[in-house]
């Protein structure tokens, strides 16, 4: 068994004069305090890279900067399935008695520690070297290819994606830590300058500064558990070129193997937490994962039925689109604040039920997928 | 077409050519070059040129780019297509291709290389 005994994020966006260090220190120093420990007591680290600041050892100098000696630690990447990744790592880690509380830390000054073109360049490295890279693709022309497939075969619309992007930032802005704070209209979405096409600005995460951490532990170490109920990885292909087709991504395949191993129905699941770097990724993601049928994500949002009063609230801290994206910390944010909803701390943003939660990440070009189940004990 | 157990030189070494990899033992092609087959681990794939025709599979046409090399072409269509030979491939193509139109390879001059570029 396992349990996440405590969550730190920093507000994401600028954070002027912050190193990836800061950053990663800022956000861990509050996941330990949250959950009740003191630094001594964590005997793991895993954490993210930083493209900013790349080295092949981040987690021994994060050690040593933070000021701990663990018994275990090193880097985890998976693009942005990283922090789930970590997640289901150290869930195993302290299953197997190899460590008691393991932290899962990531931050990067990504927007403000270099310019906008190098972020964008060093993203789509992910790209295949010499028979994609050569082409001037970008991750939004990585993610708009998909776009425009999916659009094709399941009869969605441009203003259908735009409805995931106004969500998204309806719900940053009930927090204060979110990058963005201005609502935006579907049309505003629609009418906002275009990046990849089918994808404009306002469908892609942006670029941001920010640190986020956790701390799983065998025990927990608070009244309410918030425990790992079960989780799974699916990897079928790293390049776009060489993914198979929309109806056999890894997405369906890690939710079934993540079913089966946490012994839980999606009809189960109160609280929904989805990678969403683009409109696209989260409409397609959420259709994946059977929280919505195929073309039907789009109408769900409008009905309200992802809303933080909505019979599956999602992201309700503005997700990648509007809390932001920082790097490995950007979706490790969409677990801190399930969290706070688990354990009733999310404030103006709580909703009803939280009882049982779904977290899905995703890596590259919808390449590399963790599916974990989340489930509140008292 | 030509075929050879040696590498051919295609686009990615700026010669006007696509090339595929085919396994003398299972069948399966593969764009991506590598020394064994990716499906059952034979080594040494066939090398074959492929015709150039083929039908679009996706298309993103790039606003945004990231360097000053491949600003200046701003905006270019990304295709994926899917060749009648039976493998997928990226390259360019014409701004107003749609998913499902039948497409032939010439090619064009992008950022300093030479690239796949499709259109009706």
């Amino acid at each position: 068994m396992s349990f996440v005994t405590g969550v730190g994020l920093t507000s994401y966006g600028k954070h002027e004069g912050s190193s990836s260090l800061d950053l990663m220190s800022k956000a861990a120093e509050l996941a330990i305090a949250d959950a009740g420990l003191k630094r001594a007591d964590i005997d793991g680290v895993l954490c993210g890279y930083s493209t900013v600041s790349p080295h092949i050892m981040l987690a021994t100098v994060f050690a040593e900067h933070f000021g701990i000696r663990p018994s275990y630690a090193h880097a985890v990447q998976v693009g942005g399935a990283t922090g789930l990744a970590m997640t289901m790592l150290a869930h195993h880690l302290v299953e197997a008695n190899v460590v008691r509380h393991v932290l899962v830390v990531a931050g990067e000054n990504r927007l403000t520690g270099q310019s906008r073109d190098a972020s964008i360049l060093a993203l789509a490295q992910v790209g295949h070297p010499h028979y994609e890279v050569p082409l001037g693709p970008t991750i939004p022309a990585y993610y708009g290819l998909v776009a425009s497939r999916y659009m094709h075969e399941y009869g969605v619309t441009q203003e259908d994606l735009a409805e995931f992007a106004v969500l998204m930032r309806s719900h940053a802005l009930a927090h204060p830590g979110a990058q963005f704070h201005d609502p935006i209209t579907v049309a505003d979405v629609m009418a906002s300058k275009p990046v990849a096409l089918p994808l404009k600005l306002l469908d892609c995460c942006p670029v941001s500064d920010g640190g986020a951490a956790f701390v799983i532990s065998r025990e927990r170490t608070g009244e309410t558990g918030v425990r790992v109920r079960g989780c799974a990885q699916a990897h079928t292909h790293q390049h776009v070129t060489a993914a198979p087709a929309l109806s056999e991504l890894g997405a369906e395949i890690a939710i079934a193997r993540a079913k089966q191993a946490a012994g839980v129905a999606i009809s189960d699941v109160r609280y929904a937490a989805v990678y969403d770097s683009f409109s696209i990724t989260l409409a397609m993601l959420l259709e994946d994962l059977g929280l919505a049928g195929r073309g039907e994500a789009a109408s769900r949002v409008r009905s309200g039925y992802f809303s933080r009063d909505g019979a599956m609230p999602l992201n309700t801290h503005g997700g990648l689109l509007s809390y932001g994206h920082c790097g490995v910390g950007g979706a490790m944010a969409h677990l801190v604040e399930t969290h706070l909803q688990m354990t009733g701390r999310a404030a103006n943003r709580q909703v009803r039920d939280a009882s049982v939660a779904l977290l899905h990440g995703d890596g590259g070009v919808l390449s590399s997928h963790v599916s974990m189940f989340l489930e509140r004990v008292r | 077409m030509s075929e050879s157990k040696q590498a051919l030189a295609d686009w990615t070494a700026g010669t006007e050519a696509i090339v595929y990899q085919s396994c003398g033992v299972c069948g399966n092609l593969q764009y991506f070059r590598r020394s064994f087959c990716s499906a059952c681990g034979a080594p040494d794939p066939v090398e074959k040129r492929a015709s150039g025709e083929g039908t679009v599979y996706a298309t993103s046409l790039v606003c945004r780019a990231a360097t000053p090399e491949t600003r200046v072409h701003i905006p270019y269509n990304i295709v994926l297509v899917d060749t009648t030979e039976g493998f997928r491939m990226m390259a360019h193509g014409d701004h107003d291709l749609a998913i499902g139109d039948k497409v032939t390879a010439r090619f064009a001059p992008f950022a300093g290389r030479l690239v796949p570029y499709f259109a009706r």
